[in-house]
């Protein structure tokens, strides 16, 4: 008997991304955002969550990849972490996914760096790779600690 | 929670209550050693303490108090008099029943701690006297019993049985009748069953209102919530309001101006379940002054003026530490001996005078003391001395400057180092805790009549007043608490009144220089369109000492807003104090003025060396006398190390798996340019080494360039005043200095620049 997760899956510049169902606390349109100056380009800003001040991580930043067109808005993927909800901005929602423990491979050594550390493997589908995001990582990282830009 | 657990924490609560009752009322019974009701009252605390600690089988408690019970009743009897040896004595066994107390907290046992010497102190008092305890103690026994609930007798008396009846019911009792007297009376046909029955309940009533009290005790947590929750509800009020702007319908517009009055008065209520009164923290004063004095040597009285005065509970919590601190360094060195006093021609006790009150909003705090006060002269000295100001600078500073030089680190007046207070630390700490909660700390002196110390704090940190600002399209809240006054220089005027000092932006505001900063500049935000009128918003704001003006693009409403914390991710922005959500619902940013302050700072320093050639620069900053934040790290085996901050673009985290080879170096592909990378022990000389799997870097970018030192990890941003100590200097080393009490090496990110960009050719030829 393979085991079975439930992955709720979004693309981000190309790429299928997807966590654990569990982690998701819900999914979002795109929310007015409030930049924060002076923080790293990973931060998106601050959106308004029901009255609860929520930070939002740009995945496209935070992976390395191309910055998001301009009049493209993203959506939020909003997540459990350990310091409470935090957003993850994407491209498009796909669908919640139903993955085998058998297709799951660890991630190939020739990702680029940046990514390498938030991809905890991948799943091979059918038709596409879906890789699995490590969610407490990608909000959470020496690099986003301190930053100065002057 | 099972039962017994919930029977122990109301004995804890109860008793450390008790206890702290009993220490005041002891201090204050040694004033007025012939009251009869402090005696009491302190009896009855520990006779309390003592009957439930023994019930619930805390033995240590049970032999401690009854000791101590013995020798208050020997007080009260009037066999002895309370001197303050024995005061000390009783005080230490409030001391270590406190201790025992949490020790049953942590652990729910005892614990083995030692009272026997206690123990034989204490009862050496009594045994000095003829034993005659037995009966004085069961006199406070009746006298305790509660008296207002109604027996059955007399009940039933009023409800139509003789008195005859209940009197021979009550001597059949006592020759050995088991049954109660209801059930006697019933039996002699004396009272109706029903009557009984009445009876009872009407004494159960009685004794349920005996017990019940007004208060309750409610869990801190839970009123968080509901401060929160009130906190959500004030800015859905906002929001309404702001929408009320654009209706005419009747209805609705009643219905918000209702919302609106409850809102604001229920936000009020919430508000003051978490007020306590300021006494709750001066209440252990008396005993600190009572045995500092004591001590010392010196007679002290302690005057309190507004106990009653509220504060948020979390802010009664901060200002503890602080307060006792400011009180332990004035009875230290604040008040003389009776002997100087005395020559001084003053009284023999000094008096120190704590008042709070209400002010504008806030709460004032004053510590004052007729004591020595604190001579200009002695601080002056000191500073130059210990290196932290220059003579030039000294000279030109005004009498209150140089009082508040006390609140620099490492500053202490006291010409002795007692136990007590003058070692340097502390008024600097007491400062920045103030200043933590918002607050700040004011000192004023005379030579010889005595020391003020005033203290200015908000009532409550959740919910705010605050003047919403724009800039750059963005709109920022600041706390009404740091600003001063609004600015606004009309477009003609503008040229003539900013002015520049070596290329920063002044403003001559009633004659003196303000220096401007302007918000988007600093926040690195493109500057917005060209403004319509053309004017300029000076926000004048207090930060600390220091008056600064921001520029903004528009001042807009002042507002109450509720303070949300930022995430982790962004808390190391020192600019900012949180976040807020307006009526509108959208997110705006809480200025620090504070940490706006020094972020200034570390720019100015910036601008600065940019201007001033390299070498001088490096002097400078090796010799700088002037705080500066410093960055200090681990690296190599070379143990600690710090560079200015100001020399710091960024900090990264790489992967060995980026780094490649150029020349036969490390570099790395960072930002669309190739970064060289350095470890310590390469720039001393040695071989590079081996990078490990993950490994952090602190950039340094000058001209467009940037180079990478590798180090084995960050420790911590320390924002200090250096002076460097050794000046030997090897390779990039420019100087030792201690930092955070540790010695660290200072090193010069422009040396490793230098040694850069020679390597290059070296390596060509």
């Amino acid at each position: 008997m393979s085991q079975l997760a439930q992955l709720c899956t979004f693309y981000v510049d190309g790429l299928l991304l997807g966590v654990e169902v569990e982690n998701v606390q819900e999914v979002i349109r795109y929310q007015e955002m409030t930049r924060v100056p002076l923080a790293p380009a990973v931060i998106g800003g601050l959106i308004n969550l029901r009255g609860q001040i929520v930070t939002a991580v740009d995945l496209r930043q935070r992976l390395g990849l191309h910055s998001r067109s301009q009049g493209t808005l993203p959506m939020n993927v909003v997540v459990r972490t350990d310091d409470g909800a935090m957003s993850l901005l994407v491209d498009e929602i796909g669908d919640v996914v139903e993955v085998e423990e058998a297709s799951f491979e660890a991630a190939p050594d020739t990702l680029a760096p940046e990514a390498r550390e938030l991809i905890r493997g991948v799943y091979k589908l059918k038709r596409d790779l879906l890789l699995l995001l490590d969610t407490d990582k990608a909000v959470n990282s020496a690099v986003m600690a301190i930053a100065h830009t002057a | 929670m099972n039962e017994m657990q919930e029977v122990i924490d109301e004995f804890l609560i109860e008793s450390s209550e008790l206890l702290e009752q009993f220490e005041r009322d002891l201090v204050a019974l040694e004033k007025d050693r012939n009251n009869p009701e402090l005696l009491a009252s302190i009896f009855r605390a520990i006779h309390t303490i003592k009957g439930s600690g023994g019930t619930l089988g805390f033995s240590t408690i049970a032999a401690l108090t009854h000791v101590g019970e013995n020798l208050l009743s020997r007080l009260r009897d009037g066999l002895l008099l309370l001197d303050p040896a024995i005061a000390t004595a009783l005080l230490s066994m409030a001391d270590a029943l406190r201790s025992l107390l949490s020790k049953i907290k942590e652990s729910g046992e005892e614990g083995d701690l030692d009272t026997s010497s206690l123990l034989e102190q204490l009862s050496q008092y009594v045994s000095a006297l003829p034993a005659n305890t037995e009966n004085s103690v069961a006199a406070v026994e009746t006298e305790k019993a509660p008296q207002p609930v109604p027996r059955i007798g007399e009940l039933l008396m009023s409800m139509g049985t003789s008195a005859e009846e209940v009197h021979s019911a009550l001597q059949a009792q006592e020759t050995g009748d088991q049954r109660k007297i209801g059930e006697i009376l019933v039996a002699n046909n004396a009272a109706e069953p029903g009557a009984l029955v009445e009876a009872l309940r009407v004494q159960r009533e009685a004794a349920a209102d005996v017990h019940a009290s007004n208060t309750i005790r409610v869990d801190v947590g839970l009123l968080d919530k509901l401060m929160n929750r009130v906190g959500e509800l004030v800015l859905a009020r906002n929001q309404i309001l702001q929408f009320t702007g654009s209706q005419e319908d009747a209805m609705f517009l009643n219905a918000a101006q209702r919302l609106n009055l409850i809102t604001t008065e229920l936000q009020e209520s919430v508000m003051k379940t978490r007020m306590q009164p300021i006494g709750t923290v001066w209440n252990a004063l008396p005993r600190i002054v009572r045995d500092l004095s004591l001590e010392c040597h010196k007679q002290v009285e302690i005057e309190m003026v507004g106990a009653e005065t509220e504060l948020d509970k979390t802010i009664i919590e901060a200002i503890k530490g602080p307060l006792t601190h400011i009180v332990r360094n004035s009875l230290d060195h604040g008040i003389e001996t009776p002997e100087v006093r005395v020559a001084r021609a003053k009284r023999p006790q000094g008096l120190l005078t704590l008042r709070a009150f209400h002010e504008g909003g806030q709460v004032i705090i004053e510590i004052s003391d007729d004591g020595n006060g604190i001579r200009t002269e002695a601080v002056k000295q000191k500073a130059i001395a210990k290196g932290k100001l220059r003579e030039e600078e000294a000279a030109r500073m005004s009498e209150r400057e140089l009082l508040n030089l006390v609140f620099l680190p490492g500053l202490s007046t006291a010409e002795q180092v007692t136990n007590i207070s003058g070692r340097g630390v502390g008024m600097d700490v007491v400062k920045t805790n103030i200043e933590k909660i918002g607050g700040n700390i004011d000192l004023q002196s005379t030579p010889e009549q005595g020391t003020t110390i005033r203290i200015k704090i908000p009532l409550t940190l959740a919910i705010i007043p605050a003047l919403m600002v724009t800039s750059a399209g963005e709109r920022f809240a600041i706390p009404q608490v740091s600003l001063v006054e609004l600015v606004r220089v009309e477009a003609d005027k503008a040229e003539r009144k900013l002015e520049f000092v070596h290329g920063a932006p002044v403003y001559r505001l009633r004659g003196n220089l303000l220096p401007l900063i302007h918000l988007n500049r600093v926040l690195n935000m493109s500057a917005a369109e060209a403004h319509a009128e053309d004017c300029t918003n000076i926000v004048v704001l207090q930060a600390g000492e220091r008056q600064i003006g921001l520029v903004v693009d528009d001042i807009n409403d002042t507002e109450e807003i509720v303070v949300k914390p930022l995430s982790k991710q962004l808390k190391s922005l020192f600019c900012f104090a949180g976040a807020t959500i307006m009526g509108d619902g959208r997110v705006a940013l809480i200025l620090d003025v504070m940490g706006l302050a020094q972020f200034i700072h570390i720019v100015n320093e910036r601008r600065d060396t940019a201007q001033i050639a390299d070498s001088v620069a490096r002097d400078a900053t090796a010799n700088g006398l002037a705080a500066q934040s410093w960055l200090v790290f681990r690296a190599g085996d070379r143990g600690r190390m710090a560079i200015p901050l100001s020399a710091v673009s960024r900090l990264e985290e790489f992967s060995c798996r980026a780094v490649e080879y150029s020349a036969g170096r490390h570099v790395i592909q960072y930002r669309g340019e190739i970064m060289p990378l350095y470890t310590v022990p390469e720039v001393l000389g040695k071989s590079p080494g081996d990078l490990p799997q993950l490994f952090q870097v602190i950039v340094h970018s000058e001209d467009g360039t940037s180079i990478g030192l590798v180090v084995d990890e960050i420790l911590d941003i320390a924002e200090q005043t250096v002076a460097r100590t050794t000046t030997q200097q090897t390779g990039p080393f420019c100087g030792t200095a201690v930092i955070q009490q540790h010695v660290t090496d200072l090193f010069d990110l422009r040396a490793l620049r230098q040694h850069a960009s020679r390597s290059p050719q070296e390596a060509i030829a």
